[in-house]
């Protein structure tokens, strides 16, 4: 890595999700925490707005694009060639809308109307995958302190990351693998599973969480079936049906899974030798104390 | 130079006067063009009637040239030009106006397209005015046919030629003749074992003295014309002497590379480094495969020539042939000169065996995923199994198979929107095959459509569910994953309006046929056209199913397009008739419209100065360079030839060309500048 | 599923109307099923996916638009990622369910899920950022029945202080009030 791309600033579009006091607090507070030790430096993008997630784009197509590019012509008012959307509803609603408006130049003059500036089409929107990957995997493999011991990863991708694979263009979209070379940069297993791209149900959290527990009971049973012992994730809505369905899904299936649904920020934090508590590892619905443990041994 | 022409204007029923008023043009063209004598019109002028009524007229009326306003000349300049040649006229002296393609089906109204029709007419008035005669071009025939492909299309081709009394060489790349024929367990519609219908073919085959074959060998070049082909041949280096082995099967016995995926058997079962690649091979002489060969590894890895290394060497050891050995560790690639009149392509098609774009269905990765021909090796007796069905990864028969169709066709967004045609039937039969061994077996059929259009087809696909008892569901598969040693399939049954989960125990894609990985390659290297797909192209597909794009080549079998083997053979034997039609005759007739370049008297010689832009051009191939030679033998200048034998006629040279030196015969200069001068422009 | 099909529906533009909406050609749907096959929540569903848009294609507008179906949808874009004839299902799903909102015909049924949307996107307009809280609190203040539901994550959530009162406003809320007004 050149001395040139180590300085780069990256936009940091956290998404209402991840910020402090959210539901997801943990994914922002380590997507950051890391990015202090490894870099790219991170500046979060002035007076970004909610991209209107699912809720925009399933009833109102225009309104959904105008609240997404709002925020890109915002980084690109900043200065920044790139975004980081740690969350992937974000990230894909960003860069769909983007594409959107590329591709009509109606919706194009429409948008721009609402938002009253021009729209951008030059700032690159990433997840984050695609910035440790691009960034930073030297530098963690340069500042790892911590050897996980006993860690067996199921890397799950879920739906926004990938899909729509011809418009995100992202990794492969039926068998991603960047997540898995993170994890094993990190120094833990990746298991090879069958459900890293399975839907977990998404926004039906409240309004249909009957379909959020079958479909996330099959992730879990099929992680589990696999050896897993732990489930890292890229996205807080993976996170949240995941890691606060296992109860329903108990009472429901007869299954207890336990297994901790990790941010995979979070494991690169711990590797690096993070305060656990500084990582939000606090946070979850399943106790993280056994991939903490995992991580005591010290790198010789 | 005044000539008495007749302009003779076609209704093609209305096709022409609904939208043009036929009289006026023929009215016109007699009023205002000069050299015009007689005009007419008629319904159809190329009726019996219609060429009567030309012919009757050339020789009332004396006239010495003809213009036929009618459709494009593409579909009736021949019919007109022989009529015009029992009038006894040079039938270069007629040409057609087109009024239908060009003008009546285009143009909505009757005064666009009179008008237009005579200016057209007044064009190739002029044309006509400046017309010389020609005379058809006559190339000696060489009376041997060259076969390029030894699978069932190729064999049928050459045994139809050569039991007709003419030479054939045939080409085939692999070390045995049989193709993906000689692959298949029991064909459709009738289960009839493929070996045994294939085996005598490639015996008598090989038997035929008429025939010359050449196996471990391909194409290298094909140069000269209709008639006269000169075929270049590398044999590669089989490392065996055909004519000195017996296939007595000791070398391959001894040989302690076991353990190379075997081709034969779609890479299920297991070959020898040196090895026949199945029992009923033709020759039944055995090949050496360099890349896994113990001896050849090591003399690549040390640099020597493969005699020098001191590995292995068992097979020659024990080869019993004396005093010379039949195994030839120096052989090298040699190539071989054929003169031939007329070709067959028929160089078949390649299964998708590679599934990596399908990662939903695991992109390969799962072993108990196979594809249709390996499904026909396992259910094959010379399989690897013996005919017993057995799944790849454990051996265990399975209870449940899912067959899905249309994998890698009709589906765009992996790149290929056609259909493979056979699949509907060869799943079928693959249910048939799997319940005829494995009783209680349960064989569900994944299907979007059933395309089986063949004579006793529907009867054939309806048996296996009737009788036979598969399961057909109508639905693509979205998902195959793996559940334990179960394959999960997530498909769906759109009659229904339901998903379809099915725990199977192996699953058999129906994989695509597509065209030959060297495919564009090899259509260069013959000059033949191809389609978007890389399957070669007939010239026209309906009246000319064939003859691809260049004279004396002709297409059989599934280098052309999917087809099954009733298919295949007919077309192959239509190929062969193709072929025999042009070997019959001593001498055949070529049109005479070539390009020239000129030659003029010393101290000229021609006005070509010998840039070559024009052989740069020519997709024929059909310019040389020719040394013009002082009587000393000294060269004074080099300059373009065209061989008449190739050229088509195109015009690229004559278009390209600085110095205005090349001419095409029946479209030269001054019968262009006429034919454009004569437009009014308005 | 009782439907009869007759020449006002074979006739009707719904298709067309669609296409220039959204772009989106249901013609070159061949229903292979294969959306169906690879849809997480089929099982839920009243029609198939591939049935969704055989109407379209067909002309059935009200049995598209009144559909369960466009609302169980989770956008989770399997559909058209393996689509051989590269038909954009999920995006098709989002405009139906734009059309049944606009015709005020969306199947009552699936009020939860609309209802959602609806609440999600208050917060959005209110604040220019989601306020969990507040949307929560309406969402379940208009499906009273839901109220129950997950009664005990609630507390949880703001235990580990991840469920905030204060709402997270923007600055510009104006630009984002004038998003809503010209997009309604």
């Amino acid at each position: 890595m050149t001395e040139e791309t180590k300085k780069t600033k990256i936009g940091y579009y956290p998404g209402c999700a991840i910020t402090k006091c959210s539901t997801s607090e943990e994914y922002g507070t380590s997507v950051l925490g890391v990015s202090r030790v490894i870099g790219p430096e991170l500046v979060e993008i002035g007076d970004w707005n909610c991209c209107g997630a699912s809720s925009a784009h399933a009833t109102n197509h225009k309104l959904s694009t105008a609240l997404s590019v709002r925020n890109i012509s915002l980084a690109e008012k900043d200065g920044y060639d790139e975004v980081l959307a740690p969350c992937p509803m974000c990230s894909q609603r960003l860069i769909i809308s983007q594409n959107d408006v590329h591709e009509d130049k109606k919706l194009r003059e429409e948008v721009e109307d609402a938002i009253e500036m021009p729209v951008s089409s030059n700032v690159k929107v990433s997840n984050y995958l695609e910035i440790i990957k691009n960034y930073s995997m030297d530098e963690i493999a340069e500042k790892r302190k911590k050897k996980p011991e006993g860690l067996k990863v199921a890397s799950y991708y879920g739906c926004l990351l990938l899909r729509p694979p011809k418009i995100l263009k992202f990794d492969d979209p039926e068998n991603p693998t960047t997540m898995d070379e993170i994890v094993a940069a990190i120094g833990a297993e990746a298991v090879d599973w069958e459900f890293k791209t399975n839907c977990c149900g998404g926004g039906f959290t409240l309004s249909r969480p009957n379909v959020v527990v079958k479909l996330t009971h099959d992730i879990l049973e099929g992680a589990a079936d696999a050896g897993a012992n732990v489930i890292a994730v890229a996205c807080p809505m993976c996170h949240a049906n995941l890691d606060m369905r296992q109860k329903n899904i108990e009472k429901e299936y007869g299954r207890r899974f336990n297994i901790p649904i990790v941010y995979i920020s979070e494991l690169i934090g711990l590797a690096l030798g993070l305060k656990p508590k500084d990582l939000g590892m606090d946070k979850h619905f399943i106790d993280t104390d056994f991939v903490v443990d995992a991580f005591s041994n010290i790198e010789e | 130079m005044s000539k008495k022409i007749g302009v003779f204007v076609c209704h093609c029923g209305t096709n022409i006067s609904a939208t043009v008023d036929v009289e006026k043009v023929a009215e016109e063209a007699k009023k205002n063009n000069p050299g015009v004598s007689y005009t007419t019109t008629y319904k159809y002028m190329c009726s019996d009637p219609g060429q009567k009524l030309l012919r009757d007229k050339i020789k009332e009326e004396g006239l010495d040239g003809v213009v036929v306003a009618a459709c494009s000349p593409k579909m009736h300049e021949h019919t007109f030009r022989n009529a015009s040649k029992k009038a006894g006229m040079n039938p270069y002296h007629v040409e057609i106006s087109n009024l239908r393609e060009q003008c009546s089906w285009v143009h909505p109204d009757k005064p666009t397209g009179t008008e237009k029709s005579i200016d057209l007419v007044r064009m190739m008035t002029e044309k006509t005015r400046k017309d010389k005669s020609l005379n058809p071009i006559k190339v000696p025939v060489t009376k041997r046919a060259l076969v390029i492909g030894g699978g069932i299309a190729g064999i049928q081709a050459a045994l139809d030629i050569a039991d007709a009394g003419h030479e054939v060489v045939m080409v085939e790349r692999e070390a045995s003749i049989g193709g993906h024929m000689a692959q298949l367990s029991e064909t459709f519609p009738t289960l009839d074992c493929s070996q045994c219908i294939m085996t005598p073919k490639m015996v008598e085959l090989a038997q035929n003295e008429n025939i010359k074959l050449y196996t471990w060998s391909e194409i290298e070049a094909v140069d000269g014309y209709l008639g006269n082909f000169d075929v270049k041949i590398r044999k590669k280096a089989r490392s065996v002497d055909l004519d000195l082995c017996t296939g007595c099967s000791s070398c391959w016995q001894v040989c302690p590379s076991k353990k190379i995926k075997s081709e034969f058997d779609m890479k299920l079962g297991n070959r020898t480094a040196i090895y026949i690649p199945f029992p009923q091979a033709i020759p039944s002489k055995p090949v050496i495969d360099r890349e896994h060969c113990l001896l050849f590894k090591d003399a690549r890895k040390k640099n020597i020539p493969p005699n020098d290394s001191k590995v292995c060497r068992k097979c020659l050891d024990v080869c019993p042939i004396a005093p010379v050995k039949a195994i030839d560790y120096s052989q090298e690639d040699e190539i071989i000169t054929e003169k031939i009149g007329a070709i067959v392509v028929a160089t078949g098609y390649k299964e998708l065996d590679d599934t990596s774009m399908y990662g939903e269905y695991g992109g390969g990765k799962y072993q108990d995923v196979i594809t249709g021909l390996q499904f026909e090796r396992l259910a094959s007796a010379s399989g690897p199994t013996e005919g017993e069905i057995q799944r790849p990864s454990d051996g265990k028969v399975p209870e449940i198979i899912v067959f899905i169709q249309c994998v890698g066709s009709r589906d765009p967004a992996k790149g290929c929107s056609y259909c493979s045609k056979t699949c509907c039937m060869y799943t079928a039969k693959h249910t048939m095959l799997y319940k005829h061994k494995v009783h209680d077996g349960h064989a569900y059929v994944f299907y979007i459509d059933i395309r089986c259009a063949g004579k006793d087809y529907e009867e054939f696909w309806l048996r296996a569910v009737e009788e036979e008892g598969a399961t057909y569901l109508r639905g693509r598969v979205s998902r195959i994953y793996k559940k334990g040693d179960k394959l999960v399939v997530l498909g769906a049954d759109t009659l229904t309006g339901s998903v379809v989960e099915i725990e199977a125990d192996m699953v058999v894609l129906a994989s695509a046929m597509k065209a030959q990985d060297d495919a564009e390659k090899f259509a260069q290297k013959l000059s033949i056209q191809y389609n978007k797909d890389k399957f070669f192209s007939e010239i026209h597909p309906k009246l000319k199913p064939v003859e691809s794009s260049s004279a004396g080549i002709f297409l059989a079998g599934t280098c052309q397009g999917p087809k099954d083997i009733p298919e295949t053979v007919a077309q192959a034997g239509a190929a062969a008739s193709k072929v025999l039609a042009l070997l019959s005759a001593d001498e055949l007739e070529r049109e005479p419209v070539v390009a020239k370049v000129d030659r003029l008297p010393a101290p000229i010689f021609s006005t070509c100065i010998g840039c070559f832009y024009c052989k740069r051009v020519c997709p024929y191939g059909a310019i040389a360079e020719e040394d013009i030679k002082a009587r000393d033998g000294s060269v004074i200048k080099t300059v373009a030839r065209v061989n008449e034998g190739l050229c088509q006629g195109c015009g690229l040279c004559a278009a390209t060309c600085r110095s205005k030196s090349v001419e095409l015969a029946g479209f030269n200069d001054e019968q262009v500048y006429a034919e454009i001068n004569s437009v009014e422009f308005s | 599923m009782k439907i009869k099909i007759t020449t006002k529906e074979l006739k009707s533009d719904f298709a067309k109307e669609v296409k220039e909406r959204s772009g989106i050609d249901v013609k070159k749907c061949y229903q292979c099923g294969k959306c169906t096959a690879g849809c997480p929540v089929a099982y839920e569903m009243d029609y198939m996916p591939n049935q969704i848009i055989r109407f379209v294609q067909l002309g059935l507008r009200h049995e598209a638009l009144t559909s369960r179906t466009i609302w169980l949808c989770a956008s989770c874009i399997t559909c058209s990622t393996r689509c051989p004839k590269e038909v954009k299902i999920a995006e098709l799903m989002d405009v139906l369910r734009e059309m049944a909102l606009e015709e005020g015909v969306a199947n009552p049924k699936e009020k939860n899920i609309t209802t959602f949307h609806k609440a999600f996107l208050n917060s959005v307009k209110k604040h220019g950022r989601i306020s969990e809280f507040w949307m929560l609190s309406e969402y379940k203040r208009k499906r009273p029945k839901t109220a129950l539901q997950d009664i005990e994550i609630g507390p949880q959530l703001m235990l580990k202080g991840k469920l905030s009162l204060t709402p997270h406003d923007i600055k510009g809320k104006k630009s984002i009030k004038r998003i809503f007004e010209k997009f309604k």
